[in-house]
């Protein structure tokens, strides 16, 4: 099953590496992870996506909780919470074309943010399934490039995870 | 009070009540060395290869319950420290590892003698840091310290590049009394609502087995162990790691379990139906087969590491918590309960239990004319009235160590349990001779282990650290010997080495002395001698039988209930579950 893993970490040199480390070293994927300080800049907010049965999920809380650095941490999957991605598209465009997918953007809700003659920007965000949907609905062989963010989320309602 | 950086750190050391120092010089800690030349409160212990330094200061820590304390250069010198900190990493063992580290303007550079100490070390430490700035050298110290000793212990790595320990780069310096890290606070308590769950599961067991490990021992809970098991009557068994804890002479002691622990042992875990898991993990030598762990039993797990609770096998009742402070806390709750444990079922426990031991599993060959490893071990137990503190190295000797010297009190068995470190045996002895210097010290070794740290010897005389090593010299490297006997059709691949040298005159070389013993009647006069020559190292090379192998034992991926005995001659014994 798919999980959220948010991570409240020390802002140093070598924390990231001790994260990544730990997930090489004992064989656990990641599938994300994002990573950027936050208004506390001695604290850095991780949001990493991992896949794993029960029992894998819980060593890796308990192994990621034994890392020094790591001040706090929760499961996003086990507690209802909001979650964004934000991508950016670049795509090829010709006078044909570039009705047909500013329409395709608008419907999912993108911003055009770049245009020469020949192609788009198109910024996104939202789901990760959303965003692979937009993907899908694009030709194929007009996409040039995509960078993807990862997911960032964080839990519903007052409750946070701060410290 | 101003200080350079290289100051600093000896005064740290200091504060700290650090005695050793086992380190070995190089460029990026001359500064470190010229502070330690002007002082003699920290005695630094010139070892002759960098990894003898944290073998050495593990098994000090190993033997006093202090943390270890190591000093090494940049590069080759951290790269040759790193086996011994991933050795004392999986032991648990306390441990500060000071490492120069090339100037910080030319970190990154590939400089002379660098390499990222903070990298390589990172998977096998509890924490690391790579001090930046001169001021803050003492807090970094007082963290590593403090992360090093408390909840479960381990190594800790602090790397210091050469600028910041410049003589004439001076600060004010004052060491912090306490140290606060937001991020790590370690459990103490057990959870009151656990203990009384795990109190009513033992009390109304009618099979139960102690599975005790190393953190009873880290944890110096003891004598918690001693009371509770005796109060209840239950049978105990301990790891390699926590031989000791538990007195091996004692009648409710059933003897180490795991690949080559006592058929009364493992056989007993394997119909248990209440497991109390104290300061265990659950290591593969110990399971065995993980589908055939156990199958009856309902598991009570103690520890004081989270992630170390359902890691390979998942338990029913955790308590995180200290060992000690959890002991205590089930004590009073047991005394408190109405019920007591069923004396009927407990006979009935024993009398299947005393069955079981008339296997006599661990018996081996007493008449041969070849010496028998054993039979050293039997009579080095003897000699030493089991008081020695006994080192070992990894392989066949280890095990043997382990069946045969009955270890009474924690701390006295040294060994490198978890990495199975060969080169470990030598200079963990002269750490805890240093730590000990009226207690005996023997270090076990066979030939191979033995020359993989043989420089020490160098060591243990400028230090006149008198140990006795023991070398039970069977010219095989005999647990590889053993796997390919039984796995691989007795193909002895590269298991044995062609030319080994003379011991005894290697010995003398040294400015040690060297005795070989190649009769079994001879064994005894030769540790007699020895033990005798109370202010020499003594080096016996003991010709064994090349032939001799570790039984009882699981073999890898088998069940505690598939155990393969020695097929001795009228051994009276229910073979049905061998």
């Amino acid at each position: 099953m798919r999980h959220i893993i948010s991570i409240l970490i020390e802002n140093e040199a070598g924390a990231l590496s001790r994260v990544a480390g730990l997930f090489s070293a004992r064989g656990y994927n990641i599938e994300s992870l994002t990573v950027a300080p936050t208004e506390d800049p001695t604290l850095s907010r991780m949001t990493l996506v991992t896949r794993g049965n029960e029992e894998v999920i819980e060593q890796i809380t308990k192994q990621l909780n034994k890392l020094i650095d790591i001040v706090k941490l929760i499961d996003l999957a086990e507690t209802s919470h909001v979650e964004r991605e934000l991508m950016l598209v670049k795509v090829k465009t010709s006078s044909e074309t570039r009705d047909e997918i500013k329409r395709l953007s608008d419907i999912f809700r993108g911003k055009i943010i770049d245009v020469t003659n020949n192609s788009y920007v198109i910024e996104m965000t939202g789901a990760s399934d959303k965003l692979d949907a937009f993907v899908n609905a694009l030709d194929e062989s007009s996409i040039i490039e995509t960078v993807r963010s990862g997911p960032t989320s964080m839990s519903r309602g007052e409750n946070g995870l701060h410290l | 009070m101003e200080l350079s950086g290289g100051q600093i750190v000896v005064q740290c050391l200091k504060e700290e009540g650090v005695e050793f120092l086992f380190g070995y010089p190089g460029g990026a800690v001359l500064h470190l060395y010229d502070a330690i030349f002007h002082q003699d409160d920290v005695k630094h212990i010139l070892v002759r290869h960098e990894q003898a330094a944290t073998h050495a200061a593990d098994a000090y820590a190993r033997a006093t319950g202090k943390p270890g304390v190591v000093l090494v250069t940049s590069g080759p010198g951290a790269t040759n420290a790193v086996t011994g900190i991933a050795t004392a990493y999986m032991d648990s063992i306390p441990m500060v590892v000071i490492s120069g580290q090339v100037p910080t303007a030319v970190i990154g550079s590939d400089a002379f003698q660098e390499v990222d100490m903070v990298g390589i070390t990172r998977p096998c430490v509890k924490h690391n840091f790579l001090v930046k700035d001169v001021k803050d050298i003492a807090e970094t110290m007082k963290k590593a310290f403090y992360v090093a000793t408390t909840g479960r212990p381990g190594p800790v790595v602090v790397d210091i590049p050469k600028d910041i320990t410049d003589p004439n780069i001076k600060v004010p310096y004052k060491y912090p009394k306490k140290v606060k890290i937001r991020s790590y606070s370690p459990a103490t308590k057990g959870h009151p609502g656990q203990i009384k769950k795990a109190v009513d599961l033992l009390l109304n067991a009618h099979r139960p087995m102690i599975y005790s490990g190393g953190g009873v021992v880290l944890g110096e809970a003891s004598a918690e162990l001693i009371e509770m098991t005796r109060l209840l009557n239950f049978p105990i068994t301990n790891t390699l790691m926590g031989l000791g804890a538990y007195p091996a002479t004692d009648k409710q002691f059933v003897g180490m379990l795991g690949m080559h622990g006592t058929y009364e042992a493992n056989l007993a875990m394997h119909e248990s139906d209440i497991i109390l898991a104290i300061g265990v993990r659950f290591d593969d030598r110990v399971t065995g087969k993980l589908a055939e762990f156990c199958p009856h039993a309902k598991i009570i797990h103690i520890d004081i590491d989270p992630a170390s609770i359902s890691k390979t096998v998942k338990v029913d009742i955790p308590i995180v918590g200290e060992v000690k402070l959890v002991l205590n806390q089930m004590l009073e709750a047991i005394k408190e309960h109405k019920k007591k444990p069923s004396k009927k079922l407990l006979a009935a426990w024993w009398d299947q239990i005393n069955q079981w031991r008339e296997a006599h599993c661990l018996e081996f060959d007493r008449t041969s004319s070849e010496i028998k490893p054993q039979a050293v071990v039997e009579e080095l137990y003897k000699i030493t009235k089991g008081e020695a503190y006994i080192t070992s190295d990894v392989g066949q000797h280890q095990m043997f160590a382990a069946q045969f010297y009955h270890f009474d009190k924690p701390r006295r068995w040294i060994n490198s349990g978890g990495l199975g470190t060969m080169g470990f045996g030598l200079p963990a002895a002269i750490g805890v001779k240093l730590a000990h210097p009226e207690a005996e010290v023997a270090c076990i070794t066979g030939e191979a282990s033995i020359q993989m740290c043989i420089q020490e010897l160098a060591t243990a005389l400028q230090y006149k650290t008198p140990v006795k090593i023991i070398n039970l010299n069977n010219r095989y490297m005999g647990m590889v010997r053993q796997w390919q006997e039984f796995n691989y059709e007795s193909r002895y691949s590269q298991s044995y080495m062609d030319t080994i040298p003379d011991f005894v005159a290697l010995a003398e070389a040294y400015g040690h002395v060297g005795i070989r013993v190649e009769k079994p009647e001879d064994v005894r006069p030769a540790l007699e001698k020895a033990f005798a020559l109370k202010d020499r190292t003594v080096f016996i090379d003991f010709i064994t039988d090349r032939t001799e192998n570790v039984y009882p034992m699981i073999e890898a991926g088998k069940g505690h209930q598939e155990m393969t005995l020695r097929l001795a001659p009228g051994t009276p014994v229910d073979r049905e579950l061998a």
